[in-house]
Order: structure tokens, then C-alpha cells, then sequence
């Protein structure tokens, strides 16, 4: 049965490398305007999975979307800062396009000032170089973001900032959200769906419903310790 | 000033230029040796050509094409970097040149000869670089999108391989026509000092890849003019007048 209000069907994915199963038989549904948070430890095969899911990997089973436009932001790491021709901000906006008022605009919303739209790369603190790429992602008006790990290497204050800035995004915007991490607060105060994955799917459901203390303890091994927000 | 000196001045001017443009991108994917390893590659067909007299850009182009095939096959076979494959290729393909180059001719074809050229060959050199241009211009973006990330470059719409294969065929094709004035040693410079040169004095891409386009051709021409003043081979002189431009450039960069 087709869901109308389904934006991506997963069914029965697989993904193998080099012989190795890294993920199996994994079935989920992302619905309009959903937060999916894809929790999991190292190596559960995050992502790889986001990864597939944009054909950026071969896979089997079948990824169906049901959408027009898809923005991908990479782990920060993974990215290149440095060794780069002197590209400065404005210029990677305009990768994307030509109207300066929509760049300048964005990059205000983003919360940085437009002067920083001159500056390079490599002249932007970390948090400011996430805020700069949410703003990026989001500039061509997608209707899913999909990000992994968005807030790694950024301190706990400039955490926050970066998912409440998501969370505004989201609510303005007619978004759909998938995003790894691994911080069990932020599934609380934001996800509306979360997929618990190692190497397969160990739940899938409202975070209320399927995280429980017993299946963290499954996923993570023991020693977690179990905090739950009340206020949500 | 002589016609065979102004023919030069056009040539050199013209490949420096699309050399600088082009190294511009290269310098980017660190990939500025990448030129001179080809430039070696081309050294068999550039003895070929000067054993049996034909023009050594063709020469340089054949082998090139087989080089460049031949890398890009290891590349699908193996897990290895572009440029690690480029070097055992390249290695081996300098080593095949001396088994056959003419004595007389090596000078020809490690340092590049502008004495013998013809208004055709300038004419062809002409088409062929404006080709190289709106090629480059038109991958521009895309690559250094990729060289930031190629997730980021694919999920933004861009075909890699395609895109991949184009840039490569453009070093080949810039790498064949640099053999005529630098020789097979010294293109890697042609690409590469430039990119330098412009890197040290601009603030965003477009004063780089116009600064880098410009020093590339300067570099040339000032070779090409003391060529005709001194004598001495214009490939060194060439890549000395890049050197110095790029020393200019560090001075600047440290006033500023």
C-alpha cells in the first residue's frame, strides 16, 4: 500500500561492502514533516545508510522518495576546508544561485552576519562553518535536509544553537528532517520519529513509545544511563 | 621583431594562459604535480615524433591517451589515488622514452622548442586552447564543489565521472600543447606556478582563476622575450619568468 503522505519508503535495504553485511533488512517509512533521528553507536551503520538512501552507495531492496528536492549535509570532517582556491562564502552560495538578496538573506537567517559572506573557508570558526552550511543546504528551498552528525566538534552551547536553528527552519518551512546523531537529548526535545540502527533495525518509532532504558541498554551495551525530558 | 618571434609570442601566450586557467583548478584538487607526470607520459611520442618527423603535440597527444586510458582502467581495478597510479604509470613511460630518443633531440624534448613554428600549428594551438577554455569554465564550479566534497558535489546534481573525465582530458590536452614550448620536464610548472602566483594575492575565486589566467600567460611571454634577446632555450626561461612573478607574489602577500 502506497502512502500518500510518505515522503521516502525503505524496504528490505541491504548494503554490503566488500563482502561485509553492514546493514540488513531494514524497512521504515519517513512521513512529511517528520524529524527521523537515526540513533546508533559507532560503526551501527548511520552513515552508510544516509548515504544509500541517496544512491551515494550501492544497495539492494528499494529506496523510494517522494520529493522534489533533497539537500545533503556530510559530517563536518568530511569536508574540505583547507587546500582550497580562495573560494570565499558568497561564491559557494552562489554555487547554488545567482540572487544575491536570497544569499545575503540567508545567511542572515542563519544567524551569521553578511559580512562574513567575504570570508573564506578556512576563516570560519566551526560553529559558524555549520550555521554557514545549514544555510547552504537550505538555500534551493528543499523539502527534505538530511544531516549526519551536525553538531560534532562544536561545544555544547553552540550544540544547542545549531538544532534550535534546525527546529526554526523546520517549523517555517514545509521540511521533512533525517538526522544521525548520537545525543539521546536531542531525540527528546526534537525527534518525532527515531530509528534505533545497528546494523539493523533494533526499533522504529515515536521516541516516547520505543526508547525504553531496556532497548538503549540493547543498543548501546550497558553502562548508558537513561535520562528522559519530561517537558515535551 | 621577426615573424617566427611573434608566432612564439601568440603560441606561448595563448598555452600559458589556458595552462594558468586550468593549473588554477589543479592546484585545488592538489593535484599540481599531476601535469608534470603527465608531461613525462608524453615523452615517448615526443621522441617518436622528432625520430619521424611529425608534430610532437600529436605524438604527445597518442601517448597521452593511451596513458591516461591506461590510468583510468587501474583506477577502476584497484583502490588506489589518481595521482599514485599516475606515478607508476608515469615512471615507467619517461623510462620507455630514453630507450629510443635521439641524442640530438633530447634537448628538444625534455626543454621545448618555439624556433619552428608555423602560422597553422598557432592557428590549431589557438582553436584548440579557446576549446580547453569553455571546457574548464564549464566544469569550474562543479569541481571545486567536488573538492570540498564530492557527497556534497553528487547530491548537488553533479555528474562526477563525467566531469572527472572531462578535467582529465583538459590537463591531457594542455599537457600535449605545453610539451611544444617547456618540454616534457618542465610542464608541471606551467600548471602549477601560476595557480601559486594567484593564490598568494586574491581574496575570493574570480580575482584567482583571472590572476592565475594571466600570470600563465605573462610568464610566457616574458620567457619568449628573453628567448629572443639571449637564445637560451625558452622552456627554462619561461618557467623562470613564472618563478619570478610567483616570488613577486610573495612579497605582496606579506605587505598585505
Amino acid at each position: 500500500m502506497v502512502n500518500e503522505n510518505a515522503v521516502l519508503t525503505v524496504s528490505k535495504l541491504q548494503i554490503a561492502y566488500e563482502g561485509d553485511r553492514i546493514i540488513s533488512d531494514l524497512s521504515f517509512t519517513v512521513k512529511k514533516r517528520d524529524i527521523l533521528i537515526i540513533l546508533g553507536p559507532n560503526g551501527a551503520g548511520k552513515t552508510t545508510l544516509l548515504r544509500a538512501l541517496q544512491n551515494l552507495l550501492p544497495y539492494q531492496g528499494s529506496v523510494s522518495w517522494n520529493a522534489q528536492k533533497i539537500s545533503y549535509l556530510p559530517p563536518q570532517e568530511f569536508l574540505q576546508r583547507q587546500n582550497l582556491p580562495p573560494l570565499n562564502i558568497e561564491e559557494f552560495y552562489a554555487f547554488k544561485t545567482s540572487d544575491s538578496n536570497a544569499i545575503k538573506s540567508m545567511i542572515v537567517d542563519v544567524g551569521l552576519d553578511e559580512s562574513l559572506l567575504n570570508h573564506q573557508f578556512s576563516e570560519l570558526s566551526t560553529g559558524q562553518f555549520q550555521r554557514m552550511l545549514i544555510g547552504w543546504a537550505l538555500l534551493d528551498n528543499p523539502d527534505v535536509l538530511i544531516l549526519d552528525e551536525p553538531t560534532s566538534g562544536i561545544d555544547i552551547g553552540g550544540e544547542e544553537t545549531i538544532y534550535s536553528l534546525l527546529h526554526k527552519f523546520w517549523k517555517n518551512q514545509n521540511l521533512t528532517i533525517l538526522l544521525v546523531t548520537h545525543d539521546l537529548n536531542i531525540v527528546w526535545e526534537y525527534a518525532t520519529q527515531v530509528i534505533c540502527l545497528n546494523k539493523q533495525q533494533m526499533c522504529m518509532g515515536k521516541p516516547d513509545e520505543v526508547l525504553t532504558p531496556e532497548q538503549l541498554k540493547t543498543l548501546y551495551g550497558t553502562g548508558i544511563k537513561f535520562y528522559k525530558h519530561q517537558h515535551r | 621583431m621577426t615573424t617566427k618571434i611573434l608566432l612564439a609570442l601568440i603560441l606561448s601566450g595563448t598555452i600559458g594562459a589556458i595552462a594558468g586557467y586550468l593549473g588554477s583548478l589543479m592546484l585545488s584538487k592538489r593535484m599540481a604535480l599531476m601535469g608534470g607526470a603527465l608531461g613525462h607520459l608524453t615523452l615517448p611520442g615526443v621522441a617518436l615524433a622528432l625520430l619521424y618527423d611529425f608534430d610532437v603535440s600529436l605524438g604527445a597527444t597518442l601517448f597521452l591517451a593511451f596513458g591516461v586510458l591506461i590510468i583510468w582502467l587501474l583506477e577502476q581495478k584497484t583502490r588506489l589515488h589518481l595521482e599514485a597510479l599516475t606515478a607508476v604509470v608515469f615512471s615507467a613511460s619517461l623510462a620507455t622514452a630514453f630507450l629510443f630518443l635521439p641524442k640530438e633531440e633530447i634537448d628538444i624534448a625534455l626543454l621545448g622548442d618555439v624556433s619552428q613554428i608555423s602560422p597553422l600549428t598557432v592557428l590549431v594551438t589557438v582553436i584548440i586552447s579557446m576549446l580547453l577554455f569553455f571546457t574548464v569554465k564549464k566544469i569550474y564550479a562543479s569541481m571545486v564543489l567536488a573538492s570540498i566534497s564530492s557527497d556534497l558535489a553528487q547530491t548537488s546534481g553533479v555528474n562526477l565521472k563525467l566531469n572527472n573525465a572531462l578535467y582529465l582530458i583538459c590537463i591531457a590536452v594542455t599537457v600535449a600543447l605545453g610539451v611544444r614550448i617547456v618540454g616534457g620536464l618542465m610542464t608541471a610548472a606551467l600548471l602549477a606556478i601560476p595557480a601559486c602566483t594567484a593564490k598568494n594575492i586574491s581574496s575570493n575565486l574570480s580575482q584567482y582563476t583571472i590572476i592565475s589566467t594571466i600570470a600563465g600567460g605573462l610568464a610566457c611571454i616574458l620567457g619568449v622575450i628573453a628567448y629572443a634577446i639571449s637564445d637560451v632555450p625558452a622552456g627554462p626561461l619561461i618557467i623562470i619568468a613564472s618563478a619570478l612573478l610567483f616570488l613577486i607574489s610573495v612579497f605582496k602577500q606579506q605587505k598585505g
